[in-house]
C-alpha cells in the first residue's frame, strides 16, 4: 500500500514446489497484502457501496425499505436475504472493508520497519559512471577534487539532504538522499486511517441516538422511554442516559414566499427551556439547524417539524372524552400531513383518520391537497369510525395508523379551525379547537468522534505529505581531468513520482561552480 | 445597480462567456487541424514544451544545454495563441458572472445546481488556465473547452433558476469551505479525465504507429507517457484536496444533522469517488497498472463525481437535494 513507484509485489511468481501448510499460509499472506490485492480490494469497496445508495437503507429510512419490499415482492426477499437493505451492515460489506484494513496493516507495518532502519541508514555509495544516469552534468574548475567534494556536502547538508562522503581519500564522492518525509507520510495516512475505523467503532459500539417528536408546549426527558426511535452500540447502558431535559417553548418556521424556490423552508429554530440537571434552574436556548445544543456530551438536533391540530371530542353521552394536540405526519413538501385520533374511552369507542392540509388546495385527480407549507388557509378532513378500536388485543399498535377492520363509519367532514362537527347519529362532537406546531429532535452521543477527527486530520498531512515530498538521490563525483584540473560530475535520480531533479542537478553545479557554498564549521 | 440589473448583468456576463468559450473553441479547432497536416515536427517541439511538466524519469540530458529552438512559427500556433487569450477572457466573464450572481443573491453564488454548475466551470477554466502557467497546454484546450461550454449550456438551460435565499441548512460558514474545495476538486477531475482519456487515445495510435513519429489527430499532444505523467500530477492535487472537502462535508454533517457519516447517497458517491482516486494512486504505483488501466480509472473517478452531482442531486432522495432547481 504505497503511492510510491514500488517494484512488482512479492508473492506474484510464488514457487510452485509443495507449500505446505506453513507455507501456504506464508502465500496467502503475501497475497492478501500484496499491492494487487489493495488495488481490487478498493475496487470492490466502491462497487459494494453502490447498491445502499440506490436502494432504500433501513438505517435512514426504514418506511421506504418496506414500500419497496411491497412493491417488489419478488425479488425484495432475496436482497433482504443478502442485506441489501442494510448494506453497510451487511457481512459482505464488512468482509470487503475489513480485509482491505487487513492488507493496510499486512502492507503497512513491515514498511514502518523497513523505512525506520532506512531513516538510520546513510544512503549507498555513488555509482561509478554518473553520465549514465538520466539526469546529470559535469564542469571543470582548478579546485582540488577532495575540496569541490567537501563543498558539495556542506551545500547539500545545508538544504538538508541525508550526505554520504566517500571514505577514500583518492576517490573522493558524496553521495545524499532527501524526501524521506514522502515515505514518512505516507506511512501516518495509512495508520491514520486505521485510527478513523477505530474512531468509527468506538462510536458503533458506545454511541446512542434516539429520535423525538415533541409539541410546542411539552417537555422531554432524556430516558429510553421518552424516545420514538432508539438506537445504540452493544456497550451502552440505556439507564444510565445523562439525565437533563427541556421543554420546547416555541417553534419558528418560515417559507419563501417569492416565485423561485417557493415554499423551501427560510427560517427553521426552536426555543427550548433546558435543564441540565433536574434540579438545576431551566435555562432559555434557541436551537438551529446548523446549531446545535451539546448537553452533556450530547447534542440535540433539530430535524423536523410539523403541525398538531388541537382538537377537543364529546362522546355520545355527552362526556368531553379527548382533549389535546394530535401529531399529525408530513406526507409531502407542502406539508399535506395525516394524523390518527384514537379515544377508547369514548361511548362508543372512536377512532379517526385526519388529513391536514395547512393551505387548502383541490383538485378533481388529486382530490385536497396543500398548496403551500404555511398554515394560511389551514383544513382539516376527519372521516370518524366507532366501534372496536382493536386495543385491547395485546398486539402492540402504531399511534399513527387506525385499525378499521372492526368499526364501522361514522362520517367524512371538512372542518376549519373553530368548527365544531356534531357527528352523525348522536355518536359526539368533534371541536377543531386550534393549531399547534411540532418539532422533531435528533439527540445523538458519540464518543469516537474526536478521535475520527483527529485521525482525519492527521491523515490529510500525512496524505500531503506522501504526495507532495519529493523523494530523490543526488550523487558527486571529481576526478583530475587531463589539462590539470578537476572535472566534477553531478547526477540525481528520482526515486519517486513527480520528482523533477534536473532542478537539482542544475542549482547544485550552479552552486559549486560559482562557490555559493556555506562557510564549513572548523571541527573542535 | 438594482436587483432586476444585477440580475441581467450577471446572466449577460455568463452568456458572453459562453460566445468568447465558443470562440476560443473554434480557434482551438482551426489550430488543431492546421496541426494535422505536419505531424513530426509539431510533436517533436510539443514534447519538448511539456518536458518539465512530468516526472524526471524520462527527461533528457540536455537540459543545462538545451538551445532555445528557434523554428519558425508552426501551424496553427497563432490560432491557437487567440484560443487561449480567448479563454482568459471566457474565464474572466464567467468570473464576473459568478461574482454578480453572488451580489444579487447576498450569499456566496452557491445555493442551487445553476449556481453550482456556472462555478463549476469557472473550476474547469481555472485549473486549466492555472496549469497552463508553467506549461503549454494549448494541445488541450480543445478538449477543456468543449466539456465547459457543454457544463455552462447544460446551466443556462436546464438548471436555471431565480436566485433565492439559502434554506436553513446551508447557513454555515461550512458551505463556503467544503463547497469551495468540492467545486475546485471539480476543475481538476475534469482536467485530469481530459488528460487521460487523450492518453488512452494516444496509445492506441502510439501502439500501431510507435512513439515519437505519430500521424493523425493525436499528433499534436505529448505521448501517452507525458499525458499518464500528467494526470497522475494533477490527481496528486486533486486527491488530498477532495479528501478534505469529505472532511469538511462530515464535520458540517455532524454539526447540521447529528453524525458526521449517515451514507445518504451524497455521502456514498463521494466516498466512491475517493476510493476510485485512492485506486487510481496505488494503480500508478502496481507493475501492469500504471499505464492505460490506471487511466481508465481516472476517467472512473470523473464519472463517479458526475454521478454524484447529477444523479444523486436529481434522481435520488438524498439529505443533498436541497439544492432548487
Amino acid at each position: 500500500m504505497t503511492t510510491d513507484t514500488a517494484t512488482t509485489p512479492p508473492g506474484a511468481e510464488a514457487p510452485l514446489p509443495p507449500l505446505g501448510t506453513v507455507g501456504f499460509l506464508r502465500w496467502l499472506w503475501r497475497q492478501l497484502t500484496s499491492m494487487r490485492t489493495a488495488l481490487i480490494l478498493l475496487f470492490l469497496l466502491a462497487l459494494a457501496s453502490i447498491p445502499g445508495s440506490v436502494l432504500p437503507q433501513r438505517g435512514t429510512n426504514p418506511i421506504k425499505v418496506d414500500d419497496w419490499i411491497d412493491q417488489n415482492p419478488t425479488i425484495a426477499p432475496v436482497l433482504d436475504a443478502l442485506g441489501f437493505f442494510d448494506v453497510y451492515a451487511a457481512p459482505w460489506f464488512a468482509a470487503v472493508y475489513l480485509l482491505l484494513f487487513i492488507s493496510l496493516i499486512g502492507c503497512v507495518l513491515p514498511r514502518v520497519g523497513v523505512h525506520a532502519r532506512a531513516l538510520r541508514t546513510p544512503p549507498p555509495p555513488a555509482p561509478r559512471r554518473l553520465d549514465r544516469l538520466p539526469a546529470h552534468a559535469s564542469f571543470t574548475t582548478d579546485r582540488a577534487a577532495a575540496t569541490v567534494c567537501e563543498q558539495a556536502a556542506d551545500v547539500l547538508r545545508s538544504e538538508r539532504w541525508r550526505v554520504r562522503e566517500s571514505p577514500n581519500p583518492s576517490d573522493p564522492w558524496i553521495s545524499a538522499e532527501k524526501g524521506y518525509a514522502r515515505e514518512t507520510g505516507n506511512l501516518i495516512f495509512h495508520l491514520a486511517l486505521i485510527a478513523i475505523l477505530v474512531g468509527v467503532a468506538v462510536g458503533g459500539l458506545l454511541g446512542w441516538k434516539g429520535n423525538v417528536i415533541i409539541r410546542e408546549g411539552s417537555g422531554f426527558s432524556n430516558t429510553l422511554t421518552q424516545y420514538d426511535a432508539w438506537g445504540a452500540g452493544r456497550f451502552v447502558d440505556p439507564s444510565g442516559l445523562a439525565p437533563f431535559s427541556f421543554t420546547l417553548e416555541d417553534f419558528r418556521v418560515d417559507y419563501e414566499r417569492g416565485v423561485a424556490q417557493r415554499g423551501a423552508p427560510r427560517l427553521f429554530e426552536a426555543d427550548l427551556t433546558v435543564r441540565s440537571q433536574p434540579e438545576e434552574p431551566p435555562v432559555l436556548t434557541t436551537v438551529e439547524v446548523n446549531q446545535p445544543l451539546v448537553l452533556d456530551g450530547a447534542k440535540v438536533f433539530l430535524v423536523g417539524h410539523g403541525y398538531a391540530p388541537h382538537l377537543r371530542i364529546h362522546d355520545s353521552t355527552g362526556t368531553l372524552v379527548f382533549d389535546d394536540t394530535v401529531v399529525f405526519l408530513p406526507q409531502d413538501g407542502n406539508f399535506s400531513s395525516t394524523g390518527v385520533v384514537k379515544v377508547p374511552d369514548a361511548d362508543p369507542s372512536l377512532g379517526m383518520n385526519g388529513l391536514f392540509l395547512p393551505t387548502a388546495g383541490f383538485s378533481p385527480e388529486r382530490g385536497g391537497f396543500s398548496t403551500f407549507p404555511a398554515p394560511d388557509d389551514p383544513e382539516l378532513l376527519l372521516s370518524a369510525f366507532r366501534g372496536d378500536l382493536g386495543m385491547d388485543t395485546g398486539v402492540p399498535q402504531s399511534v399513527y395508523t387506525l385499525d378499521t377492520d372492526s368499526m364501522v363509519k361514522v362520517g367524512l367532514e371538512s372542518m376549519q379551525p373553530g368548527d365544531t362537527w356534531n357527528l352523525p347519529n348522536d355518536s359526539g362532537s368533534v371541536e377543531f379547537v386550534g393549531l399547534e406546531q411540532w418539532a422533531s429532535f435528533q439527540i445523538a452521543h458519540d464518543p469516537g468522534k474526536e478521535l475520527a477527527l483527529g485521525a482525519s486530520v492527521i491523515a490529510m498531512i500525512g496524505l500531503t505529505m506522501s504526495l507532495f515530498v519529493r523523494r530523490r538521490r543526488i550523487w558527486v563525483r571529481a576526478v583530475p581531468d587531463a589539462s590539470g584540473g578537476t572535472l566534477v560530475q553531478v547526477a540525481a535520480l528520482a526515486k519517486s513520482e513527480s520528482a523533477d531533479v534536473d532542478a537539482d542537478v542544475t542549482e547544485l553545479v550552479t552552486r559549486l561552480e560559482t562557490v555559493q557554498v556555506p562557510q564549513r564549521r572548523t571541527p573542535k | 445597480m438594482t436587483s432586476v440589473e444585477l440580475a441581467q448583468a450577471s446572466n449577460a456576463a455568463v452568456y458572453a462567456s459562453m460566445i468568447t468559450l465558443t470562440l476560443a473553441m473554434v480557434a482551438f479547432a482551426v489550430s488543431f487541424a492546421a496541426g494535422r497536416r505536419r505531424p513530426a515536427e509539431a510533436n517533436a517541439s510539443q514534447a519538448a514544451g511539456v518536458s518539465s511538466a512530468v516526472e524526471g524519469g524520462g527527461v533528457s540530458t540536455a537540459l543545462l544545454t538545451r538551445d532555445e529552438p528557434s523554428v519558425p512559427l508552426e501551424p496553427g500556433r497563432r490560432s491557437s495563441n487567440i484560443a487561449m487569450s480567448l479563454t482568459w477572457l471566457a474565464f474572466g466573464l464567467l468570473l464576473v458572472g459568478v461574482v454578480l450572481r453572488g451580489v444579487w443573491a447576498g450569499r456566496v453564488p452557491w445555493g442551487n445546481m445553476y449556481e453550482f454548475s456556472i462555478t463549476g466551470a469557472l473550476g474547469i477554466l481555472a485549473v486549466y488556465l492555472g496549469m497552463s502557467v508553467r506549461r503549454d497546454l494549448r494541445w488541450l484546450g480543445l478538449f477543456v473547452v468543449i466539456p465547459t461550454l457543454l457544463w455552462l449550456g447544460l446551466a443556462v438551460t436546464v438548471l436555471y433558476t431565480e436566485a433565492a435565499q439559502l434554506v436553513p441548512a446551508l447557513k454555515s460558514y461550512w458551505l463556503v469551505i467544503h463547497v469551495s474545495a468540492a467545486i475546485i476538486c471539480f476543475g481538476a477531475f475534469t482536467f485530469s479525465a481530459a488528460t487521460a482519456g487523450l492518453s488512452l487515445a494516444r496509445g492506441r495510435v502510439e501502439r500501431r504507429q510507435g512513439t515519437t513519429d505519430v500521424t493523425g489527430w493525436t499528433s499534436r499532444m505529448p505521448t501517452s507517457e507525458r499525458l499518464q505523467g500528467l494526470t497522475n500530477k494533477v490527481v496528486a492535487f486533486s486527491f488530498p484536496l477532495w479528501t478534505f472537502a469529505v472532511v469538511a462535508g462530515a464535520i458540517w454533517a455532524e454539526n447540521a444533522w447529528g453524525r458526521y457519516w449517515g451514507w445518504d447517497p451524497k455521502e456514498t458517491w463521494a466516498f466512491i469517488t475517493w476510493v476510485i482516486f485512492a485506486a487510481y494512486l496505488h494503480a500508478r504505483s502496481t507493475a501492469g497498472w500504471r499505464g492505460s488501466r490506471a487511466s481508465w480509472i481516472a476517467v472512473a473517478g470523473w464519472v463517479a463525481f458526475l454521478i454524484n452531482y447529477f444523479g444523486v442531486n436529481i434522481f435520488v432522495n438524498s439529505l443533498h437535494s436541497y439544492a432548487g432547481m
